[in-house]
């Protein structure tokens, strides 16, 4: 008698094996689709059946792509813009939050339901002021444009706010007594301590600026402002029967994010979880 | 595994203030006041400048007729009037409600089933949850190509396969305009359902064990307990969840452009794109930002809405 839960208990198990083998598949199916078909001459991208082996394994593609697309000049700038706008909304973001978490000062309440309010706006209705006034100040279609629509936002203070919260307040009081500045208690102090929270940050600042579209749409129409984005997509426009060498300059255009993601997936699901839990 | 944190503060607004041992005297408090602005300054500057302002502005630019080669010029309401009138926007408005009115339910349902499922404690759940986050953070444009691909009618791989089962006419999917939207939501839905499972997850940390014990004990089933113990515990992870998914569903806007491009027709087209469209196509920046204006009151009436409806479910 005691066997038949045991063994109904483990059928469910096996089908839940197979059920998150299936959803792990069925997910993955467009990224190994896009490998394979990178690897192929053109004319067997699309085959009946499927061809899911190239044959042969066409590298050729991984250096032609550099002639025929500008890549060297797009991840260039997809480079320099990720980098400055991480490093500012970084700095910018984790000194904010210091303010909203550790210090108690008349408005602060105030400033912090302004930054939560934005959360409900989306981005897509204020971009034409937005653009008009860049473009008031002369830098639409300059990389600048793009550093300042991503450095400043909410996000970043949401984030370390969060974390400095979990940070016992004795900590700071205590190098208070001691006459520690409060620009010496943020930076001595709390900076060290939140080192998993400007990781996860670093990070998510890093690939949704390497992955922002619609900014760089906007702004940057000088083909040598472009970014990896802009600039697969217009490849894509202009060699649209080119299937093999398409799915090559994705893959080229995913790689880096992917393999931060798999180096850094821990601060990544983290700060996901961190921002989320109870809005 | 690396657990997701699970006990975090509310988001925002202080801990309880505790009474100050003494009286700070006031050019005390004032300099307090001081050091504590320049620490949010740099970035509320940054925030309002390039946030805030524009919104404002927003509703005066809706009130002006304003093209590429003029000045603003004050019209009142006629951009709204205009509205009324506008078929092309109606469209757009149907579009997106259409969007919306698959992909919330369906992200939602979906990513909370994969949260459970890696709530399981199954051998390679860590994998898994790589595996089902990765599409939330790979670039649009090579998943919009990626995806048109296995979506070609004739020889794409999805319909190389649903013809192993259906017999007769294959969906045209992005070429053809009843199947254009499903084909975008299908996308929408594979792209985000990681990032709400990972919120969901992290919900499901705080559900207590021994509630569900109990529940067992009482003879509840799976579903039953689910239902009484799990779902109440994750409302406030689900009512986030909500808020997010919906304005995300609102304001969609880069998958379709790369996707479809609003077509075939305009079966695809939603509002974003067409502010984008009157805005930075057709240079009439005081029409766009009409329909911005709706956008923007759409998504805060849905979050209002919701937050209501939340707080008269914790009372």
């Amino acid at each position: 008698m005691a066997a038949r839960p045991t063994t109904a208990r483990r059928a469910g198990r096996i089908l839940l094996y197979v059920v998150m083998i299936a959803a792990a598949a069925g997910i993955m199916l467009p990224f190994a689709w896009m490998v394979i078909s990178s690897l192929k001459l053109n004319n067997q991208v699309f085959t009946a059946p499927v061809q899911w082996i190239p044959d042969p394994v066409q590298w050729r593609n991984y250096l032609d792509i550099w002639v025929k697309a500008d890549m060297v000049t797009w991840v260039r700038n997809t480079l320099v813009l990720s980098v400055a706008v991480t490093f500012l909304q970084v700095l910018t973001g984790s000194f904010a939050a210091y303010g909203f978490a550790k210090m108690r000062f008349p408005g602060r309440d105030a400033l912090f339901l302004l930054y939560i309010g934005t959360i409900a706006v989306p981005w897509q209705s204020y971009m034409i002021p937005q653009f008009q006034m860049i473009s008031s100040w002369g830098l639409n279609n300059t990389l600048w444009a793009i550093m300042l629509l991503q450095a400043f936002g909410a996000f970043g203070v949401f984030l370390m706010k969060q974390y400095y919260e979990s940070i016992p307040d004795s900590l700071s009081e205590a190098a208070r007594i001691d006459g520690l500045s409060e620009y010496g208690i943020w930076w001595r102090i709390i900076m060290p301590l939140s080192v998993p929270a400007l990781a996860s940050l670093t990070i998510i600042t890093f690939v949704s600026t390497w992955n922002d579209y619609l900014g760089p749409l906007i702004y940057l129409r000088d083909r040598e402002l472009w970014t990896i984005q802009l600039g697969l997509q217009s490849f894509i426009g202009e060699y649209n029967a080119e299937h093999a060498l398409i799915m090559t300059g994705s893959v080229l255009s995913v790689l880096p994010i992917a393999l931060i993601f798999l180096l850094g997936q821990r601060y990544f699901v983290e700060g996901v979880a961190t921002t989320g839990v109870k809005g | 595994m690396a657990t997701p944190v699970a006990d975090r503060r509310t988001l925002g607004f202080s801990q309880p203030e505790r009474p100050p041992l003494r009286k700070p005297r006031t050019s005390l408090k004032l300099r307090n006041a001081l050091v504590g602005w320049t620490f949010i300054l740099p970035n509320f500057l940054g925030f309002a400048v390039l946030t805030l302002a524009p919104v404002l502005t927003l509703f005066y630019i809706s009130l002006t007729s304003w093209n590429i080669f003029g000045k603003a010029e004050w019209v009142g309401l006629d951009n709204f009037a205009r509205l009324l009138g506008d078929k092309s926007f109606h469209t757009a408005l149907g579009n997106t409600f259409y969007y919306a009115a698959l992909h919330i339910p369906i992200t939602i349902v979906v990513s909370l089933s994969l949260a459970l499922l890696l709530n399981q404690k199954l051998r390679g759940a860590a994998f898994f949850r790589t595996v089902a986050f990765f599409p939330y953070i790979t670039s649009i444009v090579a998943v919009a190509v990626v995806w048109n691909m296995l979506f070609s009618p004739e020889y794409g791989p999805i319909n190389q396969f649903l013809g192993l089962f259906v017999g007769g006419e294959l969906p045209g999917w992005t070429v053809s305009k009843d199947w254009a939207m499903p084909a975008v939501i299908i996308v929408g839905t594979w792209k985000d359902m990681g990032y709400y499972m990972l919120l969901f997850l992290a919900g499901l940390q705080t559900v207590p064990g021994e509630l569900h014990e109990a529940a067992r004990i009482d003879g509840a089933n799976a579903w039953q307990r689910f239902w009484n113990v799990t779902l109440p515990c994750l409302r406030p992870t689900m009512f986030f969840v909500t808020v997010m998914v919906t304005i995300q569903s609102f304001k969609v806007f880069d998958l379709i452009l790369v996707m479809t491009d609003g077509g075939p027709g305009q079966a695809t087209l939603v509002l974003s794109q067409y502010i984008y469209q009157k805005g930075f196509e057709q240079f009439e920046f005081g029409y766009a930002s009409a329909v911005a204006v709706v956008l923007f009151f759409i998504c805060i009436l849905v979050t209002v809405v919701q937050f209501l409806y939340n707080k008269r479910k914790e009372a």
